[in-house]
């Protein structure tokens, strides 16, 4: 997949060497094009000393808080993307979010591809701390979209509600939402819908415009759970990802209203295949397969996905590297839930609950959001898998304690370390 | 929020028309000024900080319109801000100021002596008087725009000041990031602690990042003068008091900056201000003289009564709720405030305040006994 990427030469925009680098010029690709967009255009206004510019982050707790020293901040405080994205537009949002009380936040977000480069000094740490030891100047990172692969993923209806796998791409050459501007927002949602419209079978659908969708298209995608609203999280609106809303925003889904993609959120694009019930082997097939399609569409007019081999595919916030993969059910677990080894049954799974309402919420009753934690150094297939085999075992514990049995804490799984 | 100068640099690559932003819905000074060809003339400058024309607008691109009164839609960073940006900034700040011109000048009016009357508002109406106003300090930028250096800075500089105040204005101050629990609570109590900023209006502006670094309170120990610190403006100085004395708090005003500002100009950072916008501050709403001077007043009746806001604008006075500027009002009590910051002085703004409060309160004592206002109706200020 790099050799396919490398061969495309982007003419949009200043692009760097990153995207040229063979494999195994790896490692010299790197020093050199970290050193060139470290020096290109890195005008940063500095009236004091960097120890004066340092945040206060002694009541802190997320990931860049902890890896960011003041000598770290010192060695990069006065460099710029090309774009001109800088060290404190990257920490802005975990400077002023102190910490949640659900997950450690990561606390900081690229404005653009070359972020992760300009600023590796600060996200590999966190990169590595936050993915579970991956080490992005040693690691690859697989990518599989090969949704045969997947064994089972027809799950217990009784028990799973509905079934939903997402993830996000970037469009290389524009600016990240943190960062973009209105003419280059506006360019992604030209590239995405342009694209889109080119899909077909039952993969055929509508685009709709934020600014431009009447009351009634709008109360129908409230009502089938579609709408996204301008964000609220301090998380996202510190990092200015809400600027200019609701301009270029959109939501695409196919007539069947289970391949749905959101344009301009939190990311360039959110992809997300879902249905009610438990049938997760045809969400990740359509997923896989909407996927492929809009990636070959946008390649036919010159356009392409960031990605690199080191992070797989590049987003906004650098917990959503490598696959960018949420795959997960909504599943009533009424016993399992209450019992005390549950957060340890998940954690071995590799799994992660959050509420029904999403990433900030907590859940209601006993019906949970359950999906995988982990997102790169494994591949899309991987974890899906994982997701599968996690849930069926899951749903296992709950028929044992309804009918009076007991349970068994599974063993870890291997993570990538 | 403050991207490096390389950023709008690169933003010049697309066309005006591709980065104008989309007002169709919007409803604020800034929405009904700009248009494509000014933006496309401003786009290209940014004043020596490096704030640029889409920073000024940002605040106004992300808030359409608010529901109970028209906002502006820009902000200054610096105090150049209003120098480069003027083709934006003069109409807007013409349009927010009651007409006043590019070529206009504005007086300073800080002599208490100068006020007739205001000790005498009826305290079984008039539940407190209070007068606020904001200061910048020349050399730094402001809210918008400041680094967590500069922030910092301002609040050493101010704690510097402040603590050379003495008499009836010797206090203390309490950096937000260091008070204790038990300081805190009595800070609410006096209704003295400001919080982090919820209004997108100045969220959107990027005031409340690295909050609460260098943000604090400072106030006398009779609590009746007050200085926020790094809030929206570098500066906010209030003074207040239980009751209608609206004299004592202006007089305990005016002294309490003048000898601020004499304080500041001694360490070499005198106030923003000029001849043509007074003193220089975050909103162009707050130019001039800065001065929001009012009562929270029960007015039950009268703010029934079909001609109240008629009343309100005659006299060039503003109802909010007792909440602040966005919130409504709750049972019958205002705020009353003057509705003008420039083109009037302080003394002449807090003598309107004064003279139509009282009369707003002889209206609301002829209601109660049933009586008719329609021969207390003034005429337009």
């Amino acid at each position: 997949m790099a050799s396919h990427f490398a061969r495309i030469l982007s003419t949009k925009r200043h692009v760097g060497i990153l995207s040229l680098v063979g494999a195994g010029s790896l490692t010299a690709g790197i020093f050199l094009s970290r050193d060139q967009h470290v020096n290109a255009g890195s005008q940063v206004r500095r009236l004091y000393p960097a120890s004066a510019e340092y945040p206060d982050l002694r009541k802190h707790n997320n990931c860049m808080a902890s890896h960011l020293t003041p000598g770290i901040y010192a060695k990069l405080c006065d460099k710029a993307t090309p774009n001109g994205f800088t060290l404190d537009n990257a920490i802005q949002t975990g400077v002023d979010n102190p910490g949640h009380p659900f997950i450690k936040t990561v606390g900081m977000v690229a404005g653009d591809e070359e972020s992760y480069e300009v600023f590796a000094d600060l996200f590999d740490p966190v990169i590595k701390e936050r993915h579970n030891g991956y080490d992005p100047r040693a690691n690859t990172h697989p990518t599989d979209l090969e949704s045969s692969k997947v064994r089972s993923g027809m799950f217990d209806e009784r028990y799973v509600l509905s079934s939903r796998v997402r993830t996000g791409r970037s469009i290389r050459g524009l600016s990240l939402p943190p960062a973009c501007t209105r003419a280059e927002r506006r360019e992604v949602e030209r590239v995405v819908v342009d694209a889109l419209a080119g899909l077909g079978g039952d993969l055929s659908g509508h685009y709709y415009s934020l600014t431009q969708m009447t009351e009634k298209e709008q109360q129908q995608l409230i009502d089938d759970h579609f709408l996204f609203d301008k964000p609220v999280s301090p998380l996202l609106t510190c990092a200015g990802m809400a600027r200019d809303w609701p301009d270029a925003r959109g939501i695409w889904h196919n007539n069947e209203k289970t391949f749905l993609i959101w344009i301009n959120e939190e990311d360039h694009t959110r992809v997300i295949s879902m249905e009610k019930g438990g049938n997760m082997k045809r969400v990740f097939e359509r997923f896989c397969r909407g996927l492929k399609e809009v990636e070959r569409l946008i390649t036919e007019k010159g356009w392409e996905f960031m990605w690199n081999e080191r992070l797989g595919y590049i987003l906004t916030c650098p917990s959503n590297l490598g696959t960018g993969l949420r795959a997960g059910v909504h599943i009533k677990l009424p016993n399992l839930s209450k019992d005390p080894r549950f957060p340890k049954i998940l954690e071995n799974l590799r799994l992660q609950k959050r509420g029904t309402g999403g990433v900030d919420t907590a859940a209601v009753g006993s019906t949970f959001d359950i999906s995988n934690l982990d997102r790169l150094g494994q591949s899309e297939v991987q974890l899906v898998q994982t997701v599968i085999d996690g849930v069926n075992y899951l749903i296992e514990c709950e028929k044992k304690l309804e009918k009076g049995q007991d349970i068994r804490v599974p063993p870890p799984l291997n993570q990538l370390k | 929020m403050p991207f490096s100068n390389t950023h709008n640099a690169m933003k010049l690559k697309f066309s005006a028309n591709a980065e104008f932003p989309d007002l169709s819905k919007h409803n604020n000074h800034m929405a009904k000024i700009l248009t494509p060809a000014m933006y496309d003339h401003l786009r290209s400058k940014q004043t020596p900080s490096g704030f640029t024309l889409d920073d000024v607008i940002q605040t106004g691109v992300d808030n359409p319109g608010h529901p109970f009164i028209m906002t502006v839609g820009c902000v200054a960073g610096d105090e150049e801000t209003y120098e480069v940006f003027k083709e934006l900034l003069d109409p807007v700040i013409q349009d927010r100021h009651g007409g006043y011109k590019p070529s206009d000048k504005h007086k300073t009016d800080l002599n208490p002596a100068n006020l007739k009357g205001g000790d005498d508002l009826d305290p079984n109406y008039v539940l407190s008087s209070r007068v606020r106003t904001g200061r910048s300090i020349r050399g730094f930028c402001l809210p918008p725009h400041c680094s967590r250096g500069e922030r910092r800075a301002i609040e050493k500089l101010s704690v510097e000041a402040l603590d050379a105040l003495d008499g009836d204005l010797k206090g203390k101050y309490y950096a937000l990031k260091n008070m204790t629990d038990a300081e805190q609570q009595q800070l609410i109590d006096d209704h003295f602690l400001f919080d982090k900023p919820v209004s997108p209006l100045l969220l959107a502006a990027g005031m409340a990042r690295d909050w609460p670094d260098a943000r604090g309170i400072w106030h006398n120990d009779n609590k009746t003068f007050l200085v926020w610190v790094n809030e929206e403006d570098h500066l906010r100085v209030i003074s207040m008091q239980k009751g209608g004395n609206m004299r004592e708090v202006f007089t305990r005003f005016c002294t309490g900056l003048t000898k601020i500002e004499s304080l500041f100009k001694a360490k070499g950072h005198p106030f923003m201000w000029n001849e043509h916008l007074g003193y220089v501050l975050t909103c162009p709403s707050n130019l001039g003289t800065g001065l929001r001077g009012g009562v929270h007043v029960k007015l039950p009746n009268l703010s029934k009564h079909a001609k109240f806001d008629e009343v309100l604008k005659k006299l060039r006075l503003q109802k909010r709720g007792t909440g602040g500027v966005d919130t409504a009002a709750v049972g019958g009590v205002f705020d009353i405030s003057n509705a003008d910051r420039l083109g009037f002085s302080e003394v002449e703004l807090v003598q309107m305040v004064v003279d139509g409060v009282k009369l707003l309160v002889d209206m609301e004592k002829q209601l109660e006994k049933g009586g008719s206002i329609d021969g207390l109706m003034p005429a337009q200020k």
